[in-house]
């Protein structure tokens, strides 16, 4: 059998998801479902206070319910080694940083036995006052740092950039300008919910510690549990092979997985089972933080914006700084001589927040598209014209060339497979029934960054069979297929002809899949080790695999056109939007974009991905808000009954297309970023055609009846 | 979630006898919601009496034209019965607006008269909520106003029912039948529920033990021209910021008779007998429609948080009327 490069290409077929009959026939095991012997449940307890501290713990009503195991709280839980990070550690003092904080937890026999016990526990508090009201007047508002990594690498913002940025003389520009724009626009929390809640199984031996967990990565979860307890690493084993979305919220918050392993401690070789509830996920698995963000535009008679101006203010968490990057996206959109953004950041006494489906660019986008469209019509343009005039030749901040940014062929195509032409630009203009009818557009970007600590194997039989290890994840995306065609497209063999292997931490390091870096880090990885083998095959076996079969490995390399240009996806969306007259009701019949992601890896998972992410958009558009009641400060719609997202009667026709356009400079598959700029831009594409529809510019999301009703 | 025990009784009487004697018994029918509330510790029944098979699976004919709707019919049913989508389609529509297909195949009609607020702090124990706990305020007003009353709430409580189902029973003038320990009586679904006044914890007038076995619509020539409408946050599963259901009857440009009931604005559906006596005999126009609305809603008390409720409640009340009565013409 001969290896032989690039043969027929796997890349670019549509193929069924590989892990799809699994799933279809139930038989896909997920965290909750690995069949474990006698398992013990663990149950926690939260915090009943915003801020203070606990004075007294009364367990014993607990401990004497028959079926429990124990109760653990800060009073006897195991000291961490590594006890620093609230996403982490827990149990380790007294203090309270947020309502809702895990206090304890109580492993039983049963999962009813340990709820119950839950409830008898008795906690006294000494509280201090809280404060939880982001406000743009607050006097504490602080330029975030060390944010990049959560703490781990230098930078003011978590995807390592800086806080602030200025270009030019953004006051002189506003004053030269025939336009200016000057506007307001908030969006709130939005909460993690995906469909599978964080979960974890948990078994403790004197050899191994084995975790079943649902995880965007289980090497980093591993990691930062393995710091937290103070043991080896390699002592630790993750197992995550299929996971019910992830969103973000299954990153960096891990306090699941720790409480899991102090409950798997308290009963050594017996597994722990803890899920959280819809509820507790509320206050634990993390979310989008609320912004106040102010953007100022000026532009000459022309449409050509003389000055650009983003200053953001944001929620983080006393217990820890989270400060995402809100104005990155306004960086890299438009040219203007004049710029400058900022970032300032205000502690309150709230859950960490944390990294969700573009974070940054999500809400950013949210205020600069649609200031775009106010500015657009300002200066009496129309709202495509307006952008395609202010098309930056390079990077407008740093002056890289981009890798490749067909910004505008996607509001092209958009606009002709659309119907845009001959759109009457004027509010109010069409009616159909007892419905106000509007169209709007937003363009969406997002970077296509890597992350470090990637590792791939690659073990070939004599019978012509290839088998793929690398730790990555699948969190409903597509991984498995996808990766499966690059590793068949990188060996030049058939899709059949490849076993992949990801999810679990017994293979070789991975990063998470987070930041649309996913396919980026694990397919280069897979490439590099494709061509090890290669080498290793001609160098000492002639180009043909051994009786024995034979294996290669590779990191991945670098990448050094990283240096040399600015790499983004790009992307148009279209928005068809009614307002009922009367109600104020809100309905989307039609979303339509257009992508620029580089090459498609599989047009059928991709178009899942887009689709996905421009319904989550609408939710965010529309419904998606988390109410913090300040006098107790916690989320008090906690629920899915109370804390709305799209519904399937919310979404109408969903329609994505690509540009398919292999960039030269990101990896060897020639693709880019795909997961989180199809959520980028729905928000403010669908703001502006309620705009259009009704005359009425909402600057707040969500959207919502009570806005529109007059 | 607290222990509990299930148990099955043999017949009405003695289901009675047990939940009269054991102030820690319930009536269990769907559990689509009793066992939510349970889980998160807002009931704490030491029993829970299953009553689903103890009382009628049938939807009659009664001899005045009326249909009777037994206890341990699901939702589901009663939407989907063909007498009902004729005769009182508003009830249908307003029970398929409702939760979901798995919950309305749970649901009983009893249970879904009987379903608690959803106002998030009578939800959440670690909150202070006069109707979980008489005496320890109300934490809604001031907090998470969305959902709030804007008409006969008290100072004590502002929650809403959250019913769709009894908002269009309170438009017919439906009457449950019940069988407790004092016997048998009936009550008009409009006198059932209660509005919250200094006793917020009692959502309505039934006393402990007292089992409803069936429901009766009414005879109602004006209820085949009906309608109900559900405006809420999103197109689907959501409850109802503002319901309305509304049957007209016009002959000669005249309101011959007139039903309107609203939800999600009241402690109990909110039946409009103010709107309904200004439109008996008025012309049906777009101008006496908003009059009428806005007679209704006179007595309304937004609080900052709800406040959109008044004018999208009027909205509501006229663009109903509008299309039932443009239909007719
Ligand atoms: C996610 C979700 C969404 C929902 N959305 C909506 C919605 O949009 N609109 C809406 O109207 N409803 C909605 N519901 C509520 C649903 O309609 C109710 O849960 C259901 O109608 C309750 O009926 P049940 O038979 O399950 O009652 P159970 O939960 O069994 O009982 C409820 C109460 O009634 C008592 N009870 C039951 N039967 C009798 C009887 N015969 N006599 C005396 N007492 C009795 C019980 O003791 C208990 O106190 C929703 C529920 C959920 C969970």
């Amino acid at each position: 059998m001969t290896v032989t490069s690039a043969g027929p290409s796997a890349v670019g077929a549509a193929l069924d998801r590989k892990d799809g009959p699994l799933k279809v026939r139930g038989a896909a095991t997920y965290a909750g479902e690995w069949p474990v012997d006698n398992p013990a449940y663990l149950y926690p307890l939260q915090a009943t206070i915003a801020a203070g501290r606990i004075t007294g713990v009364d367990a014993s009503a607990a401990l004497d319910l028959p079926g429990v195991l124990g109760v653990i709280t800060h009073v006897n839980a195991p000291k961490l080694a590594w006890a620093t990070d609230p996403e982490v550690a827990v149990l380790q003092s007294d203090e309270v940083a947020w309502r809702g904080q895990i206090v304890g937890a109580v492993v039983a026999e049963t999962l009813e036995t340990a709820r119950h016990a839950a409830g008898l526990v008795r906690l006294a508090y000494e509280q201090r006052p809280h404060d939880t009201e982001l406000r743009a007047d607050r006097h504490d508002l602080h330029r975030p740092q060390h944010a990049a990594l959560f703490g781990a690498a230098p930078g003011d913002l978590q995807d390592g950039s800086p806080a602030d940025s200025a270009l030019g003389d953004v006051d002189a520009g506003l004053a030269e300008a025939a336009f200016t724009l000057d506007a307001t626009y908030t969006t709130p929390m939005n909460h993690h919910n995906p469909m599978e809640p964080h979960t974890g199984i948990a078994v403790w031996t004197d050899d191994e510690i084995t975790l079943y967990c649902s995880s965007q990565g289980v090497h980093l979860h591993r990691s930062l549990l393995a710091g937290a307890f103070g043991v080896d690493a390699a002592r630790i084993r993750a197992i995550s092979p299929h996971v019910g979305g992830g969103f973000g919220s299954k990153v960096y918050p891990v306090v699941w997985g720790t409480l899991a392993l102090m409950g798997a401690q308290l009963v050594p070789g017996r597994p722990v089972k803890f899920a959280l509830t819809r509820q507790q996920m509320f206050a634990l698995v993390g979310y989008r933080p609320a912004t106040i963000q102010r953007v100022r535009l000026g532009a000459d008679s022309d449409g050509r914006l003389t000055a650009i101006a983003h200053d953001v203010i944001q929620q983080t968490a006393r217990a820890k700084e989270y400060a995402e990057q809100t104005v990155g996206a306004t960086r890299a959109m438009y040219a203007a001589p004049n710029r400058s953004t900022t970032t300032r950041v205000a502690a309150l006494d709230v859950p960490v927040p944390t990294i969700m489906r573009g974070p940054g660019e999500a809400t950013g986008m949210f205020a600069l598209e649609s200031a775009m469209d106010e500015m657009a019509s300002a200066a009496g343009l129309d709202p495509i014209e307006f952008r395609i005039r202010n098309e930056p030749a390079v990077h407008p901040e740093h002056g890289l060339p981009f890798s490749t940014r067909n910004l505008v062929a996607c509001l092209r195509e958009g606009a002709r497979r659309f119907g845009w032409e001959g759109r009457d630009p004027a509010p109010l203009s069409r009616r159909e029934n007892d419905w106000l009818v509007g169209t709007g557009v937003a363009s969406s970007i997002y970077p296509s960054p890597r992350l470090p600590g990637n590792s791939a194997s690659i073990h070939a039989d004599a019978d012509g069979r290839y088998t793929v290890r690398i730790g990555a994840a699948d969190i409903g995306t597509g991984t498995w297929t996808a990766l499966t065609q690059i590793a068949a497209e990188a060996l030049g063999v058939g899709v059949e002809d490849v076993n992949l292997e990801i999810g679990d931490t017994s293979l070789p390091v991975a990063s998470s899949a987070g930041f649309s870096s996913g396919i980026n880090c694990w397919g280069s990885t897979i490439y590099a080790a494709a061509d090890e083998l290669r080498k290793l095959l001609d160098s000492e076996h002639g180009g043909m695999v051994p009786a024995e079969g034979i294996e290669a490995s590779a990191d991945m390399p670098d990448n050094p056109y990283m240096e040399q240009f600015a790499m983004y996806s790009f992307g148009a969306q279209f928005a068809e939007v009614r307002v009922h007259e009367d109600t104020g009701e809100i309905r989307v019949p039609r979303l339509l974009g257009v992508f620029d992601a580089g090459r498609i890896i599989n047009p059928k998972t991709a178009r899942s991905q887009l689709i996905g992410g421009m319904t989550q958009g609408l939710s965010m558009a529309l419904h998606e808000a988390s109410v913090i009641d300040p006098r107790f400060g916690h989320v008090v719609n906690n629920d899915l009954g109370g804390y709305h997202f799209a519904s399937n009667a919310d979404v109408g026709s969903v329609e994505v297309h690509y540009l398919e356009e292999r960039d030269p400079y990101t990896n060897p598959m020639g693709s880019k970023g795909i997961g989180e700029v199809c959520i980028v831009g729905t928000a403010a594409a669908i703001a502006n055609a309620v705009h259009h529809a009704t005359g009425v510019r909402v600057r707040d999301l969500p959207i919502t009846l009570d806005k529109l009703i007059v | 979630m607290k222990p509990f025990r299930y148990e099955r009784a043999d017949d009405v009487a003695s289901a009675v006898a047990t939940v009269t004697d054991d102030p820690r018994a319930a009536f269990l029918a769907g559990g689509t919601n009793l066992v939510d509330l349970m889980k998160m510790e807002v009931a704490t029944p030491g029993v829970l009496v299953d009553v689903r098979h103890l009382v009628s699976h049938d939807i009659e004919d009664l001899p005045d034209g009326g249909l009777r709707i037994g206890a341990g019919v699901s939702n589901s049913m009663v939407a989907a019965d063909r007498r009902i989508r004729r005769l009182y389609p508003m009830l249908s529509q307003a029970i398929l607006a409702g939760a979901s297909y798995q919950l309305r195949n749970l649901a009983t009609a009893g249970g879904n008269f009987l379903q608690r607020t959803r106002c998030v702090y009578y939800r959440d124990i670690a909150t202070p909520c006069n109707k979980r706990e008489p005496g320890s305020g109300c934490s809604a007003r001031g907090g998470h106003e969305r959902d709030l009353a804007i008409l006969g709430a008290s100072e004590a409580c502002a929650a809403t029912h959250p019913s769709d189902m009894a908002v269009a029973m309170a438009a017919v003038d439906a009457v449950v039948h019940t069988q407790g320990p004092a016997g048998e009586r009936t009550i008009p679904v409009n006198e059932l529920l209660r509005l919250p006044g200094d006793e917020p914890w009692r959502d309505n007038v039934l006393e402990r033990g007292e089992l409803i076995t069936a429901v009766d619509l009414p005879p109602l020539a004006v209820a085949a021209n009906s309608r109900y409408r559900k405006v809420r946050d999103r197109a689907s599963y959501a409850f109802a910021l503002v319901s309305v259901a509304a049957a007209v009857e016009v002959a000669d440009g005249l309101v011959r008779d007139v039903r309107l009931a609203l939800g999600g604005v009241a402690h109990k559906p909110w039946r409009a007998f103010t709107a309904e006596q200004a439109l008996l005999g008025a012309p049906a126009t777009e101008e006496n429609f908003h009059a009428a609305a806005e007679a209704e809603l006179a007595g309304a008390r937004p609080l900052p948080g709800n406040a959109f409720k008044v004018p999208l409640a009027a909205n509501t009340i006229v663009s109903m009327l509008r299309a039932l009565t443009e239909e007719a013409r």
